[in-house]
């Protein structure tokens, strides 16, 4: 029973969208647009590069990936920063669903107490740059508790997206109809009781895809860590700029696996929500 | 029916929902068996009586007590009250990512801690009382609005309920699935269950029913035997209502 698949959460069919929408919005017309865009951006920077007289190296990126020596196959440098970016964010993101979750709930409370510190802790996180507040973590409160850059990088992240999170779930939690508490209720559920098996199994589906737009926006701010010099992606093209000079083929290839990074989660999700999708 | 020990006791309640008073003085008394049926115009505080009845509502005034539990508010029983107070809502709330068997289960096995074999029994028995048994392993949107009704009455009476309370439950149904669940009501009232329904279908009320309670305005104007408030009905408000619903 307490296996819950959010599969069966149903309720309404997708409205079906006008043909000139439905091409639109069909992958390879988007494929297709995509590959417009990029092409003009990057062939606009080749010939600003040019202009600049830039010195093109794309024959040096590849080693960054991988080398292959006589000791065999190695990973370069970029892999194990993107190794360090997912486990920074993976991280960070558990921590934030967690510190979402509790603002959520006290927020949803009757107690004025838990109302008051949820509302009190989104304001502030959401008035204090996500920089400024990286630099508190750090500076401030990193020596006060002894925490490693990147103890406080993971910590900045969760408390930021935390914010975010609790307010997703906190929709996800609303979207679910006030007779679904009164039924529960009724078979003497408490409070917990009603979250755990009744409430939260029903939100889960409202609110995957909000959660994968919020995991992909972590993501991206994770490059933010690099200002305090955590060794994930942006920090390892900083790096490798720092002592190459190609900063024009390092940072395209850095956006190009955050890119590839994101797009494969969402797609992923996609994925999953479609293979789950089947209608009850 | 008289010498029965009353099993809900309200005497003088009275509910506000910030100004608007929706319950006045409303004094009532429910035996053990007995089968009272409530009705009244919409918006006459019919569901909020009931809804007071397992404390999804709190009372503002006067006493009330239920299955031998006092209801104050944040009583410590009324958990324990509403495993014994079995509630079917107009608009069926079934748990829709649980399956039939499952929205029967859960209850058993969450809130009373039964182990699940003899939950599973449990809900099997009570899906062939309300004659769905080969349903069990459906979603609740799949099934039809009758069908889904009964599985709400059977999820409530898997908690071993001793009090029943049904507030509208064939209001949002299609006409032709009515009696199914009318039915189901029906065979439910020959186990001895003592049980509360609000609804305007007189023929159950006339079949079935030991008392008739008319309300209006949060008062209850008018209660007594069926037959009674049918054919005589003392104050000219329940008599206007009647005629009204019993035009057609
Ligand atoms: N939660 C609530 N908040 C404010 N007013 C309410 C609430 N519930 C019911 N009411 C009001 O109380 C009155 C009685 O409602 P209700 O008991 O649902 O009537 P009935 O079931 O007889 O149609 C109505 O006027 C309704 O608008
Ligand atoms: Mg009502």
């Amino acid at each position: 029973m307490a296996a819950v698949d959010p599969a069966t959460l149903d309720f309404r069919p997708a409205r079906p969208l006008p043909a000139h929408q439905r091409l639109l919005n069909s992958t390879p017309v988007a494929i297709l647009l995509y590959v417009l865009v990029m092409y003009l951006i990057i062939r606009g920077s080749y010939i600003g590069a040019e202009r600049m007289g830039y010195n093109w190296q794309w024959y040096q990126i590849p080693r960054y990936f991988y080398t292959l020596t006589d000791d065999g196959f190695r990973w370069g440098e970029i892999p194990r920063g993107l190794m360090v970016t997912i486990y920074l964010s993976g991280l960070s993101f558990l921590l934030s669903v967690g510190i979402g979750l509790v603002v959520a709930l006290l927020r949803l409370s009757d107690l004025i107490v838990g109302r008051g510190v949820s509302i009190v802790f989104l304001e502030l996180i959401r008035n204090i740059p996500l920089l400024v507040l990286l630099y508190l973590f750090y500076y401030v409160l990193g020596p006060i508790f002894g925490w490693s850059r990147f103890t406080a990088s993971v910590l900045t992240l969760a408390v930021f997206h935390g914010a975010l999170v609790s307010e997703i779930l906190r929709a996800g939690i609303n979207a679910v109809p006030v007779g679904q508490w009164e039924a529960a209720k009724s078979i003497g559920m408490s409070g917990y009781q009603t979250y755990r098996y009744i409430v939260l199994p029903q939100s889960i589906r409202i609110m995957l895809p909000p959660m994968t737009g919020e995991f992909v926006h972590l993501i991206k701010s994770s490059a933010i860590v690099s200002v305090i010099a955590v060794a994930e992606l942006t920090t390892i093209g900083r790096n490798i700029i720092s002592h190459t000079f190609m900063s024009f083929e390092v940072w395209f290839t850095v956006a190009a696996v955050y890119m590839v990074l994101t797009l494969t989660l969402s797609i992923g999700v996609t994925y999953l929500e479609r293979k789950y999708a089947v209608d009850r | 029916m008289n010498d029965r020990k009353p099993v809900i006791v309200a005497r003088n309640i009275d509910k506000f929902f910030g100004d608007f008073q929706a319950l006045r003085d409303v004094s009532i008394e429910v035996r053990a068996g007995e089968r009272m049926v409530i009705c009244g115009p919409s918006g006459s505080g019919k569901s909020t009586l009931l809804r007071c009845f397992n404390a999804l509502e709190t009372h503002d005034a006067g006493q009330l007590i239920v299955d031998g539990i006092e209801l104050r508010p944040e009583s410590p029983d009324i958990r324990k009250l509403r495993q014994n107070v079995g509630m079917v809502f107009q608009q069926f709330n079934l748990f829709p990512h649980l399956t039939v068997l499952e929205n029967l289960m859960i209850g058993p096995v969450k809130v009373r801690g039964m182990r699940r074999s003899e939950a599973e029994a449990t809900a099997r028995k009570y899906l062939e009382r309300v004659h769905i048994p080969e349903q069990a392993e459906k979603f609740p949107a799949q099934l039809s609005g009758g069908q889904q009704q009964r599985v709400a009455i059977a999820r409530s009476l898997c908690m071993e309920p001793r009090i029943m309370l049904f507030d509208e439950p064939t209001s949002a149904l299609d006409p032709e699935m009515i009696s199914e669940v009318l039915e189901a009501m029906v065979e439910l009232a020959q186990t001895g269950m003592t049980m509360v329904v609000v609804t305007h279908e007189m023929g159950f009320a006339r079949k079935v029913a030991d008392s008739m309670v008319f309300m209006d305005g949060g008062e209850i104007v008018e209660s007594g035997p069926p037959q009674e408030v049918f054919s005589n009905p003392r104050t000219e408000r329940c008599r206007e209502f009647l005629s009204q619903i019993l035009a057609f």
